[in-house]
């Protein structure tokens, strides 16, 4: 386990890295420059400083500052020079990070968006929203760290560090080894307090999402709270949670914050010794090691002026160390974030192998169907042949299925031969108790699943050969539960067929019933819809929807419970529309109001996936079968 | 507000004292260790002695390890304090929500309280304890860099009389720029992340009408926006780091030449070099103390915000409290509401219900219909006392509901809710939700009465099938039947089912009543429903429009005398009189029922 996990970590590093590099080509390097840069500069004084020290050391007898200052001042200029260019590259590095962090977040941001957009539905009813939401806020959040503030600390660090470690070797052997020393114990308790650290904040994230689950789903539900007296026990649930998050994220908290003054103060330590080291190496007059003595072909007995340097050598490192360290719980956090970003980024999309498309078309007298731009009422499925021939099916709203089985589940099917043929006009209804397969039929049709076994065919083309996009367009959906989008009223039914226009909305509206309340809101057509439309009665809502899907004029219609919240005076009032936006148009419906279906032409009865009965509400009534039961509760007289 | 937010640090109070108390520690020992240093150089340039040198470094490790400990506890007991300081937040918080009414919950959106309860007491626990440790710690250093300068340094201190006014202004500046700018894109962000939300909800949509590329389009707008936005706001505190180098580098230019003149110029006497690199030491700790000090402003202003909302939640007054003296217990489940009206909010202009009078003996069947928005819902959640009458009162069991204990009531008044929730935990914890102590034979046979147990039994776990959060592993139809089981097992005097079947088909809810008939026969049951066929065997059917009480009486009655009635009825059930061999199908089911209450 040891072995496999950290393959892992540094792969989606790795990934991210080389996303970021291929987004900021000519950026990235440009900072990369900027840091170092900037790192050398910050190096470089300590060469000065010493310059100017050993100056000082020569004219300090004499008193003499107009001869000193012939010395001094070519130095302190030149330290100038390299601090403007230092401030010029931390300036630009600084800004463009500005550009590049947000730049690849957005970037981020966008492909997943994009990418979730052609996930299936499965994938959708398969995680919980609130999961799928979190890699737009906490996983994105903790990239923002690494690349703003965690990388360029570290780039910087290195290098800086580096730069010391080489000037200090350029001086001397051994005092750079007591440095080690210090540099060593730094990064050994580093690793310890950082990966206890590490390991409480992904605990604390976890805690969080528990809390933050519990909360969310106490929050929505207060009021059954209420009604149950359960306030007490909520309280004591939600105790548990809290403690345990509060034992974690104090845990974390205190991880991070002791690691500071440690490293600070083994920096302390770590000074207290080069002194003391240096003292006696002076006193003993110990030869001195270094690329100096390599460069001056000489070996000299170490001195003041070099001890005294390293004094401000190891203060810069052990500021430099720290600063890294600082930075290890968000590289920990940022692993884990960047790691769920790529597994929603990698999952399998939707497949489309569709090669069937749907186009306007002009159909004359004799019924030839020719292609066209124009927008003329009429469709046609245009479809490729393996030798080149393209042939123009008209699209009517014939729909087969044969023999459909279908699973969500491998192994447990919820669907067994389902035979069925709507014919284009035709009103096909499907009754049946809760969890009967009503739902997973319509899922079926607009291919949300794909079938295990059987046909189903459209217009006599199989549905698999249509692109799936065209397949949905001509498939009116209205379900249940209607989702509305944040924008106005307009907006919302627009949705349905973009290039509508707003008398074309308003008319749908009128099909729909939905033009009367509508007008009586705020704003009419203009009222802004926010937050799933909360301010709209869920039967408001499903008018909406109905007039969402009407304004697309498809010429097949989906109707899953879709008018179960409309009081049923409502429905009465809206019924003419909705009969005429249902003429010509071959509309399957599920409801388990009867009123609702019984003037379809064909009502199936399914019970556990199999359609048990099928026929008119004349027909069926008649059989005295289960639908002349649900219809009429006569399975009371026992 | 902030002291009404402090008063929740409670026992963590010593902590965060004593958290104060060690910053103050480290910070002066931070600030006596570079004079020790200089002092140690000093020596090392001198006579070199090892036994004066290690007397100097001894007592800089023992600094080093004080400072240390002080650092390290400090760490700990901050941390300590202000994630204690949080737990209690979060906990009065939540507290305070439970003793909300409907009412008080209706002004908060669940999504804001989960906020609340979260980020916003994540952002008030950040900056507590940046102020418990940094707060101190930033102005102490500061002002201890500065005297030591000025003690070290003499003359050379006068740097800070460039550098501070510069760093102070710079930082004013950016700060100044950069909060409203960040103010406003996190606000655009939330929306971003809102519709993201919409977006993932509505996935069906999406893909049934194929507006993927659409929403591509709309996302990709919304979100570059953003960049833009945040890059703008960034890019100002990015002026940050150079403005940081420009004070320190003129800083160290000074100092090395300024310093070197003096040296020289007194022969080593006013100044040496150690004291020079003292000074170098006490220039970075101003200059970073003056950041921290300013990024501590933005965290706090940040924070305000969230500050704000947690007391707003606090603050809130629970809008029903019990009697003094309560009723605690209620003798049986007649209903009376005597002249009732009733508003949601005291601004709203229009009554919700208005003159409401109305007699239900103990142990009824009553129906109630009417149009959406017709106050069917409004009217019976008087009678649990969710919200209190505007004007008049209602009665249970013959006593006013505002004189009962309000766990009193509500155990005795069971209501399935239109807006019904089931909680993650397993089916039997879920069922419980109505009696503690239910017995399993006791859950299995409220189940068969809501026509639950069949499915229930389908599922390979049976009772113990965990649901899902939101209950999203089972069907609408499912979870009215597991809501309305968990509120059978009240065994309350007063049952109300606030369209609680209308995912149910048809068959299942005539059983699901007639079950009812039989095993509470003495309950009070009220039946809110969009279908005649759900309540047309009541006792008394009471039809609503906009608020008011149109007409009462049994389904025959209204056959008769009220139009909308007929209306509604036959518009139901219109198909079946074209149907040529159509028995009465309604009569069959009263006949049962009927049979089955008596």
């Amino acid at each position: 386990m040891e072995n496999k996990r950290p393959q892992i970590k540094t792969n989606s590093i790795k990934r991210l890295l080389t996303m970021l590099y291929k987004a900021y080509p000519v950026m990235l390097p440009i900072v990369g420059v900027c840091i170092v840069i900037a790192a050398v500069t910050a190096a470089l004084p300590a060469i000065f400083q010493q310059k100017i020290y050993s100056v000082i050391g020569e004219w300090v007898e004499s008193g003499d500052w107009a001869g000193a200052s012939k010395q001094i001042y070519p130095l302190v200029t030149t330290l100038a020079i390299f601090y403007i260019i230092s401030m010029i590259a931390g300036f630009a590095r600084s800004q463009m990070m500005a550009v590049i962090t947000q730049g690849f977040l957005n970037k981020m941001r966008q492909e997943m968006f994009a990418k979730m957009q052609n996930l299936p539905v499965k994938y959708f009813d398969t995680n919980k929203h609130g999961d799928i939401m979190s890699h737009y806020t906490n996983d994105i959040d903790t990239l923002r760290q690494l690349i703003s503030q965690a990388l360029p600390t570290i780039i910087r660090c290195t290098i800086l560090l580096t730069a010391v470690m080489c000037i200090m070797l350029y001086y001397s052997l051994w005092m750079t080894l007591v440095v080690l020393l210090g540099v060593f114990a730094m990064l050994k308790i580093t690793k310890k307090v950082g990966s206890g650290s590490a390991k409480y904040f992904i605990r604390q994230q976890k805690s969080v999402g528990i809390t933050e689950g519990f909360v969310q789903e106490m929050m929505t539900g207060q009021k059954v709270v209420k009604v149950f007296n359960h306030e007490e026990r909520s309280r004591a649930d939600f105790k548990k949670d809290n403690d345990d998050l509060f034992e974690d994220a104090f845990r974390a908290h205190a991880y991070a914050n002791v690691l500071g003054p440690i490293i600070n103060n083994i920096g302390n330590t770590l000074y207290v010794t080069i002194a003391v080291v240096g003292g006696i190496l002076l006193l003993s007059h110990t030869p001195n090691i270094g690329i100096i003595s390599l460069v001056k072909g000489s070996v000299a007995v170490l001195s003041i002026d070099i001890v005294i340097p390293f004094l401000n050598m190891a203060k810069q490192f052990t500021g430099n160390v720290n600063q890294v360290a600082q930075q290890i719980n968000s590289i920990a956090m940022a692993i884990a974030g960047a790691e769920r970003i790529f597994e929603l980024i990698d999952e399998e999309p939707e497949t489309d192998e569709g090669y069937v498309t749907l186009v306007n078309a002009v159909i004359d007298n004799e019924g030839n169907i020719t292609e066209t731009e124009e927008r003329t009422g009429k469709w046609a499925w245009k479809h490729p042949h393996h030798d080149g021939t393209l042939t123009y099916t008209e699209l009517k709203g014939d729909i087969v299925m044969m023999d459909v089985d279908f699973a969500y589940v491998t192994g447990k099917p919820v669907l067994h031969d389902i035979s069925l043929y709507a014919k284009p006009g035709q009103k096909v209804a499907f009754v049946g108790a809760t969890g009967a397969g009503k739902t997973t039929i319509t899922n079926l049709i607009n291919r949300f699943y794909d079938i295990e076994d059987g046909k189903i065919r459209y217009d006599n083309i199989n549905i698999n050969k249509i692109k799936k996009a065209d397949l949905r367009n001509s498939l009116g959906l209205i379900l249940q539960d209607t989702n509305l989008f944040t924008g106005t009223v307009m907006e919302n039914i627009r949705y349905g067929n973009l290039e509508a226009s707003d008398e074309e909305c308003i008319e749908a509206a009128r099909l729909a019933g939905a033009d009367d309340f509508i007008t009586r809101l705020p704003s009419g057509y203009d009222t802004m819809l926010e937050n799933n439309g909360e301010n709209l009665s869920q039967g408001q809502r499903q008018l909406l929807g109905i007039a969402r899907a009407a304004v697309g004029d498809p010429p097949v219609m989906i109707m899953d419970e879709a008018t179960s919240s409309i009081d049923t005076r409502t429905e009465r009032i809206v019924q003419q529309g909705m009969d005429k936006l249902m003429e010509g148009r071959t509309v399957f419906v599920i409801a388990h109001r009867l009123s609702t279906v019984q003037n379809s032409n064909v009502i199936m009865v399914l019970d556990h996936g199999r359609i048990i009965e099928r026929g008119s509400h004349d027909d069926l009534i008649a059989q005295q079968g289960q639908y002349y039961q649900l219809y009429t509760g006569a399975f009371e007289l026992e | 507000m902030v002291r009404r937010l402090l008063s929740c640090v409670r026992e963590y109070k010593k902590l965060s004292i004593l958290t104060f108390c060690l910053m103050v520690g480290e910070v002066l020992i931070e600030c006596l260790i570079p004079f020790i240093t200089a002092e140690l150089v000093n020596r090392m340039k001198g006579d070199l002695e090892i036994s004066r040198l290690l007397t100097i470094g001894v007592t800089l490790v023992l600094m080093a390890l004080v400072s240390l400990t002080c650092g390290g506890l400090a760490g700990y007991t901050s941390a300590k304090a202000s994630e204690g300081f949080a737990k209690n937040l979060r906990s009065d918080l939540f507290d305070r929500i439970q003793s909300f009414s409907f009412q008080n919950i209706d002004r908060f959106s669940s999504t804001s309280l989960v906020t609340r309860l979260t980020t916003d007491v994540a952002n008030v626990q950040m900056s507590y304890m940046m102020i418990i440790r940094t707060a101190v710690r930033s102005p102490l250093m500061l002002v201890f860099a500065v005297i030591m300068a000025f003690i070290m340094g003499g003359k050379l201190a006068a740097t800070f009389v460039f550098v501070l006014p510069a760093m102070v202004i710079g930082l004013i500046f950016i700060t100044r720029k950069a909060m409203p700018a960040f103010r406003r894109v996190f606000r655009k962000y939330d929306k971003l992340n809102e519709s993201v939300e919409e977006n993932v909800r509505g996935m069906r949509v999406v893909k049934g009408f194929s507006r993927e590329e659409y929403e591509k389009q709309k996302f990709k707008k919304a979100a570059d926006d953003i960049c833009n936005d945040f890059t703008k706001a960034e890019r100002i505190v990015a002026l940050n780091d150079p403005l940081m180098q420009i004070c320190w580098y003129f800083n160290m230019v000074f100092i090395l030449t300024v310093g070197s003149k003096l040296i020289i110029e007194s022969r080593g006497l006013d100044l040496d070099v150690g004291q020079i690199s003292a000074m170098l030491t006490y220039g970075i700790q101003v200059l970073m103390s003056l950041q921290m000090i300013s990024m501590i402003y933005v965290i706090i202003t940040i924070s305000l915000e969230s500050m704000r909302r947690i007391h707003e939640v606090l603050q809130e007054q629970p809008g029903l409290t019990n009697p003094e003296n309560p009723v605690m217990e209620v003798r049986d489940g007649s209903i009376d509401f005597n002249n009732v009206s009733f508003k949601y909010s005291e601004k709203s202009e229009k009554f919700a219900l208005a003159d409401v009078n109305l007699h239900i003996d103990s142990g009824m069947t009553v129906g109630i219909i009417g149009g959406t928005g017709s106050s069917k819902s409004s009217l019976v959640q008087m009678i649990p006392r969710l919200y209190d009458t505007t004007e008049g009162q209602v009665l249970v069991g013959g006593v006013n509901v505002k004189n009962y204990d309000l766990v009193t009531l509500r155990d005795s008044v069971a209501m399935v809710l239109q807006k019904n929730q089931l909680f993650s935990g397993t089916i039997k914890e879920n069922l419980r939700w109505g009696n503690e102590d239910a017995t399993d034979e006791e859950l299995v046979e409220a189940c068969k009465l809501a026509q639950a147990d069949e499915f229930i039994s389908s599922f390979p776990k049976c009772y113990d099938t965990f649901i899902e959060q939101g209950g999203t592993n089972v069907s609408g139809g499912q979870k009215q039947r597991l809501c309305i089981a968990r509120a059978l097992l009240k065994k309350p005097k007063i049952l109300i089912l606030d369209d609680s079947t209308s995912a149910v088909d048809t068959r299942t809810d005539a059983m699901i009543r007639k079950g009812m008939a039989s095993y509470i026969p003495e309950t009070t049951k009220i039946i809110i429903a969009q279908r005649i066929a759900s309540v047309q065997e009541a006792d008394m059917i009471i039809v609503m429009d906009n608020g008011r009480i149109v007409t009462t009486g049994t389904h025959k009655e209204l056959m008769e005398s009220s139009p909308i009635y007929r209306e509604t009825y036959e518009q139901q059930t219109s198909g079946q009189n074209a149907a040529v061999s159509e028995p009465k199908p309604a009569g069959n089911v009263k006949i049962s029922a009927e049979g089955a209450a008596a």
